[in-house]
């Protein structure tokens, strides 16, 4: 499907992936391949479910009631289908890191939010936990801003430092994607910039998905983009033939700016 | 039109005086209010008096049995209904599946907030008394009172738990954290400022309770105090004071007031001043506690 004749490894597949709210059917039979350690996005028109389809991953929704996926998300090499009925949720969350629009770090100090995922897992170790901090934080280039200031409260950084700092709490268990709904979309200019240039370290050690509104970013950060539409993936493909050469009317509309 | 203008500018001002006014007339009562009970009380109010059993004199008479009683049933409300309506109130919030029979239970909860308190009086009297035959001791009352302030605790705590951010626990669940952990590691903290605040109104609204106490059989005189919880001798804690009788601060009050000397209303207003100034004490706590708490906590 990636029709790029790299040898990329694949991390995920999604296969025939639908989604219901109930009895309403908001993604409609998706396909698509997420290449290791790349950038995919998803980009489309508000409502079109690309934030529904990427909170699958992380099984976001079976927080709620009344959801159903049909369908395969296979995760590579372990081989499993993340949205299976038999595979615990938390197993998949372990794997796979979110970072959400709105900045929302817990109501607690810097130091205790990136160590969150490794105390609910049970590791305590002082020495572990502060190497941990210290590893997360550089990835996420907030260390330099906050390493004098580890146990002061997370709710004193500013809003794209706060982003910053979900994205190292979502690095310090090691996730194998990351997944990152609009991101910056409550952020200014500059912090989006700082964001942009670490989604550019950062794919080096893991697998990007991201959801974004504006195309520019999509086209600034991205290898990969998925355009969708009402619910169906209209058109994939490597970012540099989706924002030049789109095969698909809707897509080439869409990423000229005649809807959306 | 002028004049429409100039007029409703008129309406705006009448109403401001006249709402000023109500205010002045409500806070004005309450003050007349304590300071009658002040001044009448306060003489009345020395160590003797809190240290002394109830009497035929009013000038002997005093209020230990009525705040040693108020205080140990206080205790076994607490103790009891403050983890109940935690955990009820946590569970609704945090675990409860949304149907029906969720919903007739939330309904209820509400619902028995607002039960006059006699009522709760007459079930105790029925379940406590004579079918359990814990007698009318301290355990009935505490009991009693802690089924009257648990609709109070589980709804604060709801509340409180209900200010959270939906937000957050997403974060905590995208970690990977199962549903007690999101509950221990953060909404039990950050609702606790709220949870507290209701838990302290509870309590004080149990201490100024007299109606469902009087009906289980509170109202006697008792010149005596319950048998100390630790003893001299092996095992050196007893359990028996839970089935002494007992008398609360607002019943003896009720007790002296009924009565026709004219010293024993004088009684009556110094034990109501002690009376008023712990519920003050623990409003004021209950602010300081709420001021506090979410001093530290922001989204």
């Amino acid at each position: 499907m990636v029709g790029q004749g790299e040898t990329d490894e694949l991390k995920a597949q999604v296969r025939n992936l639908n989604f219901y709210y109930g009895k309403n059917r908001v993604l409609k039979n998706v396909n698509l391949d997420i290449v290791s350690r790349k950038v995919t996005a998803l980009v489309g028109p508000s409502g079109c479910g690309k934030t529904t389809f990427l909170r699958c991953f992380n099984r976001m929704h079976d927080l709620y009631p009344d959801n159903k996926y049909e369908g395969e998300i296979i995760l590579y090499p372990e081989n499993i289908n993340i949205v299976s009925k038999d595979v615990d949720p938390r197993m998949v969350r372990m794997q796979i890191g979110m970072v959400f629009q709105k900045p929302n770090p817990f109501p607690k100090s810097i130091y205790e939010n990136v160590v969150y995922g490794l105390r609910i897992r049970g590791s305590n170790q002082k020495g572990k936990l502060d190497e941990v901090v210290e590893r997360s934080l550089r990835l996420a280039a907030l260390w330099d801003e906050v390493k004098d200031r580890l146990f002061k409260p997370a709710y004193d950084l500013s809003g794209g430092q706060q982003q910053r700092l979900c994205i190292a709490r979502a690095l310090a268990t090691d996730p194998q994607i990351l997944l990152f709904d609009e991101p910056t979309s409550a952020l200014d200019p500059i912090a989006t910039a700082k964001i942009e240039e670490l989604m550019e370290e950062l794919k080096k050690k893991v697998t990007i998905i991201i959801v974004t509104h504006n195309l520019q970013q999509a086209a600034r950060v991205s290898d990969y983009t998925a355009f969708m539409y009402l619910g169906e993936l209209v058109e994939y493909g490597s970012t540099e033939k989706m924002f030049t050469n789109p095969s698909n009317k809707l897509t080439q509309e869409y990423i000229t700016g005649r809807f959306g | 039109m002028y004049f429409k203008i100039r007029r409703s500018e008129y309406v705006d001002i009448i109403f401001a005086i006249f709402g000023l006014v109500v205010c002045f007339a409500i806070l004005s009562i309450i003050a007349i209010l304590l300071g009658d009970l002040i001044i009448s009380g306060l003489p009345r109010l020395t160590a003797k008096f809190f240290l002394s059993f109830p009497s035929r004199f009013p000038e002997q008479a005093g209020i230990l049995s009525a705040w040693v009683g108020s205080l140990l049933v206080i205790f076994i409300t607490a103790v009891c209904a403050v983890p109940i309506g935690v955990c009820a109130g946590i569970y609704l919030e945090e675990y409860a599946p949304k149907n029906w029979f969720t919903n007739i239970l939330e309904i209820n909860i509400a619902n028995l907030a607002g039960v006059p308190s006699i009522i709760y009086g007459l079930l105790a009297l029925g379940l406590f008394v004579y079918m359990l035959n814990f007698g009318e001791s301290i355990l009935t009352g505490g009991l009693t009172l802690g089924l009257l302030i648990l609709p109070i605790i589980i709804m604060a705590t709801r509340e409180s738990i209900r200010a959270i951010p939906q937000d957050i626990r997403e974060a905590s669940y995208a970690c990977g954290a199962t549903k007690w952990q999101t509950v221990r590691w953060h909404v039990i903290p950050y609702s606790m400022g709220g949870i507290l605040t209701g838990v302290i109104i509870g309590v004080s609204r149990a201490f100024g309770e007299t109606a469902p106490l009087v009906t289980i059989g509170a109202l006697t005189y008792i010149a005596f105090l319950p048998t100390s919880p630790l003893q001299p001798e092996f095992p050196f804690v007893s359990f028996k004071w839970l089935f002494d009788a007992f008398t609360v601060l607002p019943v003896q009050m009720f007790n002296w007031i009924s009565r026709p000397q004219k010293g024993f209303h004088i009684n009556s207003a110094a034990a109501a001043v002690v009376l008023m100034t712990l519920s003050l004490m623990m409003n004021a706590i209950a602010i300081y506690l709420r001021f506090r708490i979410r001093r530290k906590i922001r989204w």
